[in-house]
C-alpha cells in the first residue's frame, strides 16, 4: 500500500454501524453473564479493599474511603472493560475467526471495521462503567445531578482505552503478547493514577508520570463529580482523555493497515 | 490490452510485491459479463492476491483494474455493493445462527432488516438448508457451511461471485451439490470468477480459464482448447518393476514420455502401439485414460511440489 493511503484519515461510512450491531447481538446472546462479570469484579475488589482498608484508614480526601475507592473504580472498570474488549475480543474477530475478513468483502472499509470495534469497545466500557455508578448509587455515595456528569466522562475513557487496546492490537502476535501491556503499560496506571490513593501521595517526579496517564485525568473528573463536586481544571482533564482517543485511533487506524492491507 | 466497455472484470499489468517477493507480476484478465471463469495455479501462484487486487481490497503497485465498470480501489465500495465473495476459509460467525448469519451480513450492504429477512427463505433454499434457519453454526457440516458462506455471498444478489476455492475440503456428494448451484447461477446470467486447484472442477464449470504461476498467467483459453493446444489427447500411465528397462524402448512408441518418480506418462494422439507393446509386458500396471486439464496444468507448471 502506498505510504500516503496508509497514513491517511479514517474514511467512514454509515454502515460502520453495522458491525456494532454485530457485536451488540453476541454480547445480547450471554449478556447475564457479562454484566455479573461487570459488577462482581469491582465489587469483590470494593469490599474486601473498601471494608477492609477503610476500617484502618478511616476518612480519605473528606469521604469514606469506600467511596474515594469506588469513584476510582468507576473508571478503572472502564478501563479495563475497554481494553479486554479491544485486545481479546476484537483480536480474536480481527485474527481467529477472521470475522474483519468476512466484512471487508462486503462494501466497507477496514476503516469501518476498526470504527464499528473502537465505538463497541468503548460502549462496553460505558456499560461496566454504569454498572459501578450504580453501585455507587445504591450505597448513598453519589450526589445527584452532578454525578450524571461523570457518565460523558466513562465514554471520552471509554474510547481513551478502546483506541489505546486496538493500537496494541494491530501489533499482536497472538494473546499472550497482550500480557505485556496489561502487566507493563495497565497495572502500573492503576496504581499510579490515584485510584487507591491520591496522587499527592507520591514522589514528586512520579506525580508527572501520573499527569500524563489517561486514567489519572478520567479519575480527576469522576470521583468530584460523583460526590457532587465541581472537579478542578475540567477542561485540561476531558482535553487529555479526547487527545488520547483521537490520537489513539488514528495510531490504530495507521497500525491496523498496516497489518492487514499491506 | 485496450479497455473494453462491458467487461465484468479487467485487470491490466496487475502487480503487487509483497516483503520484497514478486506475488503477482504483470496479469492482464478480460472476463465477460456471463462467463464462469477460473483461476488455476499451483499453491503460491499468486490466485488469492489476484482477486484482492480485483476486489479493490489491496492496492496494486502497478497496474490497475476495473470491476464491474468501476475503478478499483477507487471505487471499491461502490463496485463490491454488487458484488458477492466466498472466500477460502469458511468465516461464517460462530455466535450466530443460520439466519443471523445472513441478516448481519447484509447489513453491511447497507440492506434493511425486513428486506433480508424477506430474502432468507429463497437463500436458504438455494442452499439447502430449509428448515435450518434457528440452527447454530457448529451444528453444520463442513458442506452446509460451505453452502450458507454461498447463500450469504449471495444476500446482496449480486452481479458477480468470487469464490476462492470453493469446494476444498468438501466430500464428493458436496462438491457436487455446490457444482450444481453454481450452473444454476451461471443460468442466472450471474458471472462467476472463481480459483481451484481442482481441475476436474476448472474442467467441468468453466467457460474459460487461464492457468497461473509464479505470479504470472502462463496461458488462457476454454477448457477443450487448453487440453487440445497443449497435451497429445491420450495418456497412459505406467509403473511396475522393470520399468526402466521399458521406459528406453517406449521411447520409439510414443512421441512425449514423461517421469514422475515411479511412474512414466506416455503422452500421444495414438497410444495403440504404446498398449500392444505393454499387453506383452505383464510386470507393469498401466491406465490408459483421455488427457485432461491436469496433464495441461502439470505440464505447463511442472511436477515440483509448491508449499
Amino acid at each position: 500500500m502506498r505510504r500516503a493511503r496508509q497514513f491517511a484519515l479514517p474514511l467512514l461510512s454509515p454502515r460502520l454501524i453495522a458491525v456494532w450491531r454485530r457485536n451488540f447481538l453476541v454480547w445480547r446472546k450471554l449478556a447475564v453473564p457479562s454484566i455479573l462479570g461487570n459488577l462482581a469484579d469491582p465489587l469483590i475488589m470494593l469490599f474486601g479493599l473498601g471494608y477492609g482498608l477503610g476500617a484502618v484508614m478511616g476518612n480519605l480526601a473528606g469521604t469514606s474511603y469506600f467511596a474515594f475507592l469506588a469513584a476510582g473504580f468507576a473508571a478503572s472498570a472502564t478501563m479495563y472493560a475497554a481494553t479486554f474488549e479491544a485486545l481479546f475480543s476484537a483480536f480474536s474477530r480481527m485474527h481467529v475467526q477472521k470475522t474483519w475478513e468476512a466484512i471487508v468483502n462486503a462494501p466497507m472499509t477496514l476503516d469501518d471495521v476498526l470504527a464499528g470495534e473502537w465505538l463497541w469497545a468503548a460502549t462496553k466500557a460505558l456499560a461496566a462503567g454504569l454498572c459501578m455508578i450504580a453501585v455507587i448509587s445504591a450505597f448513598g455515595y453519589a450526589s445527584y445531578p452532578l454525578a450524571l456528569a461523570a457518565i460523558p466522562v466513562l465514554v471520552l475513557a471509554g474510547l481513551a482505552f478502546a483506541a489505546l487496546g486496538l493500537a496494541v492490537n494491530a501489533l499482536a502476535s497472538g494473546y499472550d503478547f497482550f500480557s505485556y501491556y496489561l502487566t507493563l503499560v495497565l497495572t502500573p496506571m492503576m496504581m499510579l493514577s490515584g485510584v487507591f490513593f491520591p496522587v499527592e501521595q507520591l514522589p514528586g517526579p512520579i506525580q508527572l508520570v501520573a499527569a500524563a496517564l489517561p486514567l489519572h485525568h478520567a479519575v480527576q473528573l469522576v470521583r468530584p463529580l460523583l460526590s457532587g463536586v465541581l472537579p478542578a481544571a475540567p477542561l485540561l482533564h476531558a482535553g487529555v482523555l479526547a487527545g488520547y482517543a483521537a490520537l489513539g485511533f488514528y495510531a490504530a487506524t495507521v497500525l491496523t493497515r498496516r497489518r492487514l492491507l499491506s | 490490452m485496450p479497455l473494453v466497455q462491458g467487461l465484468a472484470l479487467q485487470a491490466r499489468n496487475l502487480r503487487k510485491r509483497f516483503a520484497g517477493e514478486d506475488v503477482v507480476c504483470g496479469v492482464d484478465l478480460g472476463i465477460a459479463a456471463g462467463e464462469c471463469f477460473g483461476l488455476l495455479g499451483p499453491n503460491g501462484a499468486g490466485k488469492t492476491t489476484t482477486l484482492k487486487l480485483c476486489l479493490g481490497l489491496i492496492e496494486p503497485d502497478e497496474g490497475s483494474a476495473r470491476l464491474l465498470g468501476l475503478e478499483v480501489p477507487a471505487h471499491a465500495r461502490e463496485a463490491r455493493a454488487r458484488v458477492g465473495v466466498v472466500p477460502q476459509f469458511d468465516n461464517l460467525d460462530p455466535d450466530f445462527t443460520v439466519a443471523e448469519n445472513l441478516v448481519v451480513y447484509g447489513r453491511y450492504f447497507g440492506l434493511g432488516d425486513a428486506a433480508i429477512r424477506a430474502r432468507i427463505p429463497q437463500l436458504l433454499e438455494f442452499a439447502g438448508l430449509q428448515g435450518r434457519a434457528a440452527a447454530r453454526i457448529q451444528t453444520l457440516s463442513g458442506g452446509m457451511k460451505r453452502r450458507l458462506t454461498l447463500a450469504r455471498a449471495l444476500v446482496n444478489d449480486p452481479q458477480l461471485l468470487f469464490m476462492d476455492e470453493p469446494t476444498t475440503g468438501l466430500d464428493p456428494q458436496a462438491r457436487h451439490l455446490i457444482w450444481e448451484r453454481l450452473r444454476h447461477l451461471m443460468q442466472q446470467g450471474k458471472t462467476l470468477v472463481l480459483t481451484t486447484h481442482f481441475m476436474e472442477e476448472a474442467e467441468r464449470l468453466c467457460t474459460r480459464l487461464a492457468i497461473m504461476d509464479r505470479g504470472r498467467i502462463i496461458v488462457t483459453g476454454s477448457p477443450r482448447a487448453l487440453i487440445a493446444e497443449h497435451i497429445e489427447s491420450q495418456v497412459v500411465e505406467v509403473h511396475g518393476p522393470g520399468l526402466e528397462a521399458w521406459m528406453a524402448r517406449a521411447r520409439s512408441l510414443a512421441p512425449r514420455l514423461e517421469r514422475a518418480g515411479e511412474t512414466v506418462f506416455c503422452y500421444a494422439a495414438d497410444v495403440e502401439p504404446v498398449i500392444a507393446d505393454l499387453r506383452r509386458q505383464p510386470e507393469l500396471v498401466y491406465l490408459h485414460r483421455p488427457a485432461n486439464l491436469e496433464d495441461v496444468f502439470l505440464k505447463l507448471t511442472g511436477r515440483d511440489l509448491r508449499d
